[in-house]
């Protein structure tokens, strides 16, 4: 019973920050076929984690350092600058504490150049915090890295600043995605 | 004079399809930029056209104007009955060095007859003609073909009037945008939606058969490629590896794909059968390997690699092997797009800070940059090889825009309060 509810309620405490917007269907237009949405993504499906006391909740608590989940990337750099250290070590513990828990990476990039280049620009940022953490003891079973190019991002002026915070990965947790 | 004028009538009655089409939230397409000698054709409305709900002569006239090859002579309100050879002599005296005659016979069961002729009015001889029946409905479809007629008998090449477009629109506020798949006409006509989604769509790429289409979705919050069939909206997942799935495009045979797939490491080359089975890699390299392109001989699979240090176009051969370089000048030239002959590569090229569209005539290797845009993205050629599709930005707005592959002529087509990016040119259905 305990292994279904603690998703249920990850999920719940989630949803607030989470943006999945949902997946419609215009009139006259293709079938959607609900199979693909998620079966056999090749995401882990949500499972329960060994609650510890550096749980779930650390995850949502904004005075957490776990409720941090994004690494900021330099211009066509896939170096994790060192201010971002002890965010990957922090994450890394975690997932070493809850060995069920499935970490999604998201690699982004900013809009300049091709899309198909970028996703690929992307990836290697996702890449990038994915060995972080396997190097520090998270089970590579435990991580997908995958990228969403520049189509998600963060800030939509074309500006440096804004670039900046475009070039990212980001971490979610089982339930986030 | 009369040449202005008839000019001058042509531009209102194109600023006028362009108000009709944006209140349907059609593309609609502006010419920026002509050919420098544009060879002279009258186009008189067809014998009895009235009969018909909508007229042909206005499409075949407007598709004819818009490739930029051809000027419109106006010869006035009689009209020119396709059972008759019309006064040449008259007809040159205007201006014209071609003339087109049609006439449009009801049928009984509600359809219409089409018959045309076309007549070089210098040779003073009949370049050909023919008979189509048609629903009152497809006068459109009619005039597409009419126009490709023409086309190919006035210029030698086959004409794109008939063939499709793939692009994706992108609407609503930034906090839930909503993207759409969209299918409209070579003229931006007809657009409807073959998937609307809230999560990104890229990457869209035509099957040979003009029948499937490959793209990219986000919706499962990763990149997954899926094989999408035009007319009964199924939808196949044929890559969804652990990673990111990307960059689909066809082999000539339409069997098979190639992909991008991160499942062994970095972005790499596969090929796939086109349900999914049989996946083998392609290349092993040390850098990124993206945006493949099959050769249409089915030989080579060109590709974008920053092996180098920077982003280039190699190709390899389509059964593996080693890679070699194709682009060298300059630091960023991504997205390889070949002709339909396979003698031409469209790409985007970086251009003291500018991505534009450029093109390189394979057996020479001579580059030539043919826009003088900023945001260039994503070209796709006309199965002709004649025009090159591609996205670009004005204003801060998604357009689409196309130019000739001699880079005179220049046409941008844009959706009303929509950003409309990753446009894909259908292949030519015989």
């Amino acid at each position: 019973m305990k292994k279904v509810l603690v998703p249920v309620l990850l999920a719940t405490l989630l949803a607030a920050c989470s943006s999945t917007g949902t997946f419609d269907q215009p009139a006259g237009g293709a079938a959607v076929d609900e199979r693909s949405k998620g079966e056999g993504s090749g995401v882990a499906t949500v499972t329960a984690p060994s609650a510890s006391g550096s749980g779930i909740a650390a995850l949502t608590d904004p005075k957490n350092i776990l409720s941090k989940r994004s690494v900021m990337f330099d211009f066509d750099s896939y170096i994790i600058n060192d201010e971002f250290r002890p965010l990957v070590e922090a994450h890394a513990k975690f997932l070493v504490q809850n060995p069920t828990m499935k970490m999604l990476i998201q690699g982004n990039a900013d809009e300049r150049g091709s899309r198909e280049y970028n996703l690929a620009l992307g990836q290697k940022r996702a890449d990038a915090v994915r060995k972080a953490l396997t190097l520090l003891g998270a089970k590579e079973a435990q991580i997908e890295s995958v990228s969403l190019g520049e189509e998600k991002p963060r800030c939509t002026e074309a500006t440096e600043a804004c670039y900046a915070q475009n070039r990212r990965g980001d971490m979610l947790y089982s339930g986030e995605f | 004079m009369r040449k202005l004028l008839s000019a001058y009538r042509l531009l209102i009655a194109a600023t006028l399809t362009l108000v009709s089409a944006v209140a349907h939230a059609q593309l609609s397409i502006e010419i920026t930029g002509a050919g420098a000698s544009r060879f002279p054709v009258a186009i008189p409305v067809f014998e009895n056209e009235g009969t018909l709900p909508r007229g042909v002569t206005d499409v075949v006239r407007a598709d004819l104007e818009r490739s930029g090859l051809f000027s419109l002579v106006d010869t006035g309100l009689a009209a020119f009955p396709v059972t008759t050879v019309p006064d040449m002599a008259s007809v040159r005296g205007r201006g014209a060095d071609a003339v087109l005659t049609g006439s449009i016979y009801q049928q009984g069961d509600g359809r219409f007859e089409v018959r045309f002729r076309l007549f070089d009015t210098q040779k003073q001889t009949e370049l050909g003609g023919l008979s189509m029946r048609m629903a009152p409905a497809q006068n459109r479809a009619i005039g597409h073909k009419i126009a490709d007629f023409v086309y190919e008998k006035l210029t030698g090449q086959p004409g794109y009037f008939s063939t499709r477009i793939a692009y994706v629109v992108k609407s609503g506020p930034t906090a839930a945008p909503r993207y759409e798949l969209q299918i409209a006409d070579a003229d931006g006509m007809n657009s409807a939606t073959a998937l609307a989604s809230r999560e990104p769509i890229i990457s869209p790429a035509w099957a040979p058969d003009g029948q499937r289409i490959a793209y990219v979705s986000f919706e499962a919050k990763k990149p997954v490629i899926y094989v999408h069939t035009l007319a009964t909206g199924q939808r196949q997942v044929v890559a969804n590896f652990k990673g990111s799935n990307s960059a689909p495009t066809w082999a000539p045979d339409g069997q098979r794909l190639a992909v991008v797939l991160t499942k062994d490491g970095q972005s790499q080359l596969y090929v796939l059968n086109a349900d999914g089975s049989g996946v083998r890699r392609l290349a092993t390299s040390p850098g990124i390997d993206t945006e493949p392109a099959w050769s249409p001989d089915g030989a080579w699979i060109y590709f974008t690699s920053d092996r180098g240090g920077s982003p280039q176009i190699y190709r390899t051969s389509s059964s593996g092997g080693s890679a070699q370089r194709v682009s060298f000048e300059g630091s960023y030239n991504v997205t390889p797009r070949l002709s339909a002959d396979g003698t031409s590569l469209a790409f985007i090229t970086r251009n003291s800070g500018r991505f534009q569209v450029a093109i390189m005539d394979l057996a020479s290797r001579q580059t030539t940059i043919l826009t003088d845009s900023a945001r260039d993205e994503s070209p796709s050629f006309a199965p002709n090889g004649r025009m090159i599709l591609y996205a670009t930005e004005t204003g801060g707005r998604g357009v689409l825009a196309a130019v000739s592959s001699d880079g005179r002529v220049k046409q941008r087509l844009s959706v009303q309060a929509a950003d409309v990016r990753e446009p894909s040119w259908g292949p030519q259905i015989r």
